[in-house]
């Protein structure tokens, strides 16, 4: 007897649309774009503070323009996406045994939430930010 | 008992008759307590005798009857069919698999990329048997035995995202299954199964979408095990370049 | 089978996201408010130059800018090759090539600050 076997051919540009489990993994991986854009910004500024004071005020008027502080709100809360998907899964890429057992990944993952949470308030912090 | 009516969407492929697979729908007089298998076996014995699938013990043991449930890869005899969505269930065939016939896949490609990962213990040095057997602790034991309840299902390269776009990659089982021997305190086999396994088509072809996790009946999370030889082989890596072993290149 | 040379650019991909993941929502916060024009003293020109004067600000700084370039080109090559681009030499080498020029202006422009 002969052999036909067929083969499900899968669509390489919307595979992920049929399942919420594709469409948050690649979601994640599409703040790669924002953490990218965002960085060079970042670069920016550190190149304008080079050249001194007024290339810094065109820096910061630019972070003025309505439209940066849009871009810039929607790339917050999808670092806030990262942030959160990232630390939920480092307790798989570094297990800790203790002993005989393993830490529950749970505890991993609230430490890193915890001293993320520290992180951010001491800079925040250091920049001034509670100082009314 | 209650029993309900479900109607079972089958995805049929008869490779003597059909150039495409196509859905056939069943009404089957569901008990309560029934697998999706039972479903699937009333069919066969009373509605259509030429349903081909496989299906051995019955209780998430031998891996042989999952399939797609609903769109997401399971044992269809884990998956009780009151914990489903009311409306008709649609099955397939595994998804990533050529279809053999019916709700049959094609599993020649995993089976070859089981055994390119030398899935056994390999030692350098053997012991002499006079010097007894290879000891072994509780805590060494646990580092590895979640790893060995994979039962080869295949789930996992159904769910995985990037088995779907690059078939060359190795995969999440055969990766889990190297990783369980490497870290078996008895092997010492890690430096030879790293060639296929810190290969392209090894664990760098892995994105960390962590379905094979998701969908693995057994809990063995290959997601968890492919991350942390991706740690480890970025260390032998830098050992190798600063000439401090880590393996050859 | 040939071992990979990914781990160079994964091992600055993980510290990327990382990094990312501690500073960048904090960091995103400031850069608004400094949008916003708040927070004068410590985001305006004196704050900032004598923040990054310092060897500790010069080092945090070059640290988050290039491993989250680096993050982001690394991770950006598998997005782009799940979202259907079939191109990945050419993304790799455009991806790469900016993260490495990046990675030099920022050491650049950190000493003459």
């Amino acid at each position: 007897m002969s052999r036909k076997p067929y083969v499900r051919e899968i669509s390489h540009t919307t595979w992920y649309l049929a399942r919420r489990r594709d469409l948050l993994h690649m979601a994640q991986e599409v703040t790669s774009l924002f953490i990218g854009i965002y960085t060079i910004m970042l670069l920016w500024g550190v190149k304008a503070l080079s050249e001194g004071p007024g290339a810094y005020q065109v820096f910061l008027d630019a972070l003025g323009s309505p439209l940066v502080i849009a871009f810039n709100w929607i790339t917050f809360v999808i670092m806030l996406y990262h942030s959160i998907s990232w630390f939920s899964v480092t307790p798989k890429a570094m297990p800790v045994q203790i002993g005989e057992e393993f830490l529950p990944g749970g505890i991993i993952a609230a430490g890193h939430y915890i001293a993320w949470v520290v992180v951010s308030a001491v800079i925040y912090y250091l920049a001034g930010g509670f100082n009314g | 008992m209650t029993q309900r009516t479900v109607e079972l969407s089958i995805l049929r492929y008869r490779p003597e008759e059909d150039d495409k697979p196509w859905f056939q729908t069943y009404q089957v007089p569901c008990d309560e307590d029934w697998v999706v298998l039972d479903a699937i076996n009333y069919v066969k014995d009373h509605l259509d005798g030429s349903l081909s699938y496989r299906w051995s013990c019955h209780m998430a043991v031998c891996g042989s009857c999952s399939m797609m449930i609903n769109g997401d890869p399971a044992l269809s005899c884990k998956t009780f069919i009151r914990d489903l969505p009311e409306g008709p269930v649609r099955i397939e065939p595994l998804a990533n698999f050529p279809i053999e016939r019916d709700l049959v896949v094609v599993m020649d490609d995993f089976m070859e990329k089981l055994q390119r990962v030398k899935p056994y213990l390999i030692r350098s040095t053997e012991k002499p048997l006079e010097e007894g057997q290879h000891l072994q602790s509780p805590a060494e034991l646990k580092k590895f035995k979640q790893y060995t309840l994979c039962i080869n299902c295949a789930c996992c390269y159904s769910a995985c995202p990037q088995y779907a776009l690059i078939p060359e990659f190795i995969g999440p089982a055969a990766l889990t299954l190297a990783h369980r021997y490497n870290q078996d305190s008895r092997d010492q086999g890690r430096d030879e199964r790293e060639d296929v396994v810190a290969s392209n088509e090894g664990i760098w072809d892995c994105s960390f979408a962590g379905a094979c996790s998701d969908v693995c009946p057994k809990h063995v999370d290959p997601a968890s095990a492919v991350q942390q030889m991706k740690i480890a082989s970025t260390v032998d890596w830098f050992m190798r370049r600063l000439g401090l072993g880590g393996g050859k290149s | 089978m040939a071992r990979s040379n990914k781990p160079m650019v994964w091992s600055l991909f993980a510290a990327g996201g990382t990094v990312a993941a501690f500073v960048m929502p904090v960091l995103m916060l400031l850069t608004i408010m400094a949008g916003y024009g708040q927070l004068t003293d410590s985001l305006g020109y004196e704050g900032m130059k004598s923040f990054a004067s310092g060897w500790m600000g010069k080092l945090f700084l070059l640290v988050v800018i290039v491993t989250c370039l680096w993050h982001a080109a690394h991770r950006a090559r598998t997005a782009l090759h799940g979202l259907g681009l079939r191109a990945d030499k050419a993304v790799a080498v455009i991806g790469y090539g900016i993260a490495s020029l990046g990675s030099l202006l920022a050491v650049f422009y950190l000493l003459r600050i």
